[in-house]
């Protein structure tokens, strides 16, 4: 008997939930708004989906149903991955301790 | 053309860097660096994207073109969004998040071979189920947090919207999602796909407008999480680690998020998510209105009785974002501490309209994050202060919290703003707050309010030091 490999992706997942309560409880409460501004910009690596659609076109026509949804995620991705990345870290640097001259 | 196998490593490591990149924001001095290794984990995403799919035909061109684009539009609006916006901005991206899993799920579905899920009509049941899942989540995550991102914007009204038979409609419209899911599985009938879609839209609409402004901190956790497992469900459909590990950290990061909002308005989640908090309470309070007397006084007062204490702590809230006051607030400070006083400032769990909201808005203004301090490291120094610096917030100091169990907020962690030996309370006017109730501060002897824009009224304080 052979084990589905959805089974290996499912305990992928199910560990995943259990690293990420983990990690996310040890983010400091004042980070909380940046912790949300990346979570976004990562969960924007559904883009490898986008990529993946636009380019099933075949060589006749770039452009059919499919893969125009597939250009237009990519988009809205992109706009995530780059807004949310640098936002953040537009954020991050604005987190400066005190001064020591004190 | 790289081999499955090894792009599925490539997809490992982007995951574990996600990983590594929210581990990062456990203190402000590795925030950064974690950012970094998000960034990385990405770039590592993409190319291997590019490299297993092996075609560089002028699709690509294409792609490159349309993630240009995007990416040109999200670099401008991250540098362009100020500080003050950040609730609505991360509205905002999590429903492009929403969206994007929605667009690669009608993909999948219209073009099934491209990702070896079977052929149109005939699609890998398990595939078509994840892809379902993905869709559904990830259409309720768009039209939710389009409605989140118009409340918190002010092109929608802040106020809860219900009307009867709410609750009904909305079990019967989820009831019929799972429905319409059985019969697509069983018929795979692309009409059943796109009514699917449109049901899953609509409830995501319906759910959000019921709930109000101020409860947006739970709302934005809660739509953080569904964009997680929207991706989560799309990347069960594209075999994908990196997407399967990604989905799972952030569902569960918004998730936390959400219980912590609830907890610190002492509301189970479900009862912020039924909505129509705000409009209950205002009636039943708008009843027994008594004229009380307050203190109210001015910059001068305020002046005087700070530069007579030694220790000083500011509670800031929505208010202040709404002023834009963080940089007055700071500049004040600065005079205070040139005078030898003690300042620091206590932040409640849900100032503000997100999570870390007046962290972020604080930071903004050059405020060290060591002068910044949460609720529970600093509940117990109110009692040794001089003078509580209430600027914008109000139902997050009510001591009625602690006192009265019929207050609709009783059993709610509030800061104890009253133990210190007097309070300036700034304010426009004795309105109440969201939760619709009075604050019982504002009677208290030793209370002066300050009846005046949040900003301008610090600027005056300043003048006057």
């Amino acid at each position: 008997m052979e084990i589905d490999p959805f089974i290996f992706r499912l305990s992928i997942f199910i560990l995943s939930i259990f690293i990420g309560y983990y990690v996310v409880w040890s983010v400091t409460p004042s980070l909380h708004t940046p912790l949300m501004s990346v979570t976004n910009a990562i969960s924007s690596v559904i883009i490898v989906g986008a990529i993946i659609a636009g380019l099933a076109g075949n060589s006749e026509s770039i452009f059919n149903t499919s893969s125009i949804f597939g250009f237009l995620a990519i988009s809205l991705a992109a706009i995530n991955i780059f807004g949310g990345f640098l936002v953040t870290q537009r954020m991050l640097a604005m987190y400066k301790k005190k001064k020591k001259d004190k | 053309m790289i081999s499955a196998n090894l792009s599925a490593i490539f997809y490992l490591t982007s995951g574990v860097l996600f990983i590594l990149a929210l581990r990062g924001l456990s203190s402000p001095e590795t925030s950064r660096q974690g950012n970094f290794f998000g960034i990385l984990g990405m770039v590592i995403a993409i190319t291997v994207t590019f490299l297993s799919i092996g075609n560089f035909s002028t699709g690509f061109v294409y792609v490159l073109i349309f993630l240009l684009i995007g990416g040109l539009i999200g670099a401008f609006i991250a540098y362009k969004i100020p500080m003050t916006a950040m609730p609505e901005l991360v509205a905002g991206f999590h429903s492009l998040v929403g969206l994007a899993a929605v667009f690669v799920a009608i993909s999948a579905f219209l073009n099934p071979e491209a990702f070896n899920l079977g052929s149109p009509g005939n699609i890998k049941l398990g595939s078509l189920i994840e892809m379902s899942i993905g869709a559904v989540v990830g259409a309720i995550t768009f039209s939710g947090s389009i409605i989140a991102f118009l409340k918190l914007q002010g092109l929608m009204s802040g106020s809860p919207i219900t009307f009867k038979g709410q609750h009904p409609l909305n079990a019967l419209i989820l009831i019929s999602i799972v429905i319409v899911t059985y019969l697509l599985c069983s018929t795979q009938s692309s009409n059943l796909f796109w009514i699917l879609l449109t049901i899953s839209f609509l409830i995501g609409f319906l759910l959000i407008i019921p709930i109000g402004g101020a409860d947006m901190p739970v709302v934005i956790s809660m739509l953080n999480s569904y964009s997680g497992w929207a991706a989560a469900g799309i990347g069960f459909t594209l075999e994908n680690t990196a997407l399967i590990i990604t989905g799972a950290l952030v569902g569960s990061s918004g998730a936390i998020l959400s219980y912590i909002m609830c907890k610190g308005m002492n509301r189970s989640f479900f009862n912020v998510i039924l909505g129509g908090f705000g409009a209950a309470e205002q009636s039943s309070s708008a009843g027994n209105k008594e004229q009380r007397p307050v203190k109210s006084g001015n910059a001068e007062d305020a002046a005087f009785l700070m530069k007579n204490a030694s220790s000083v702590i500011i509670v800031p809230g929505y208010g202040m974002a709404v002023a834009q006051a963080q940089h007055a607030l700071r500049e004040m400070v600065d005079t205070l501490k040139k005078n030898d006083i003690k300042v620091t400032y206590a932040i409640h769990p849900v100032a503000g309209r997100m999570p870390g909201h007046m962290n972020v808005l604080l930071a903004e203004a050059n405020v060290p994050y060591d002068e910044v301090f949460e609720l529970e490291e600093i509940n117990n120094d109110f009692a040794n202060a001089d003078v509580a610096f209430v600027i914008g917030a109000n139902d997050v100091t009510n001591p009625i919290a602690k006192t009265d169990p019929q207050s609709p907020i009783y059993g709610m962690p509030v800061l104890d703003v009253e133990k210190c030996k007097s309070v300036l309370f700034v304010k426009r006017s004795l309105s109440p707050g969201y939760a619709g109730i009075d604050n019982e501060l504002f009677y208290k002897d030793n209370t002066l309010m300050l009846f005046a824009d949040a900003k301008k009224m610090t600027e005056d304080i300043t003048k006057n030091l």
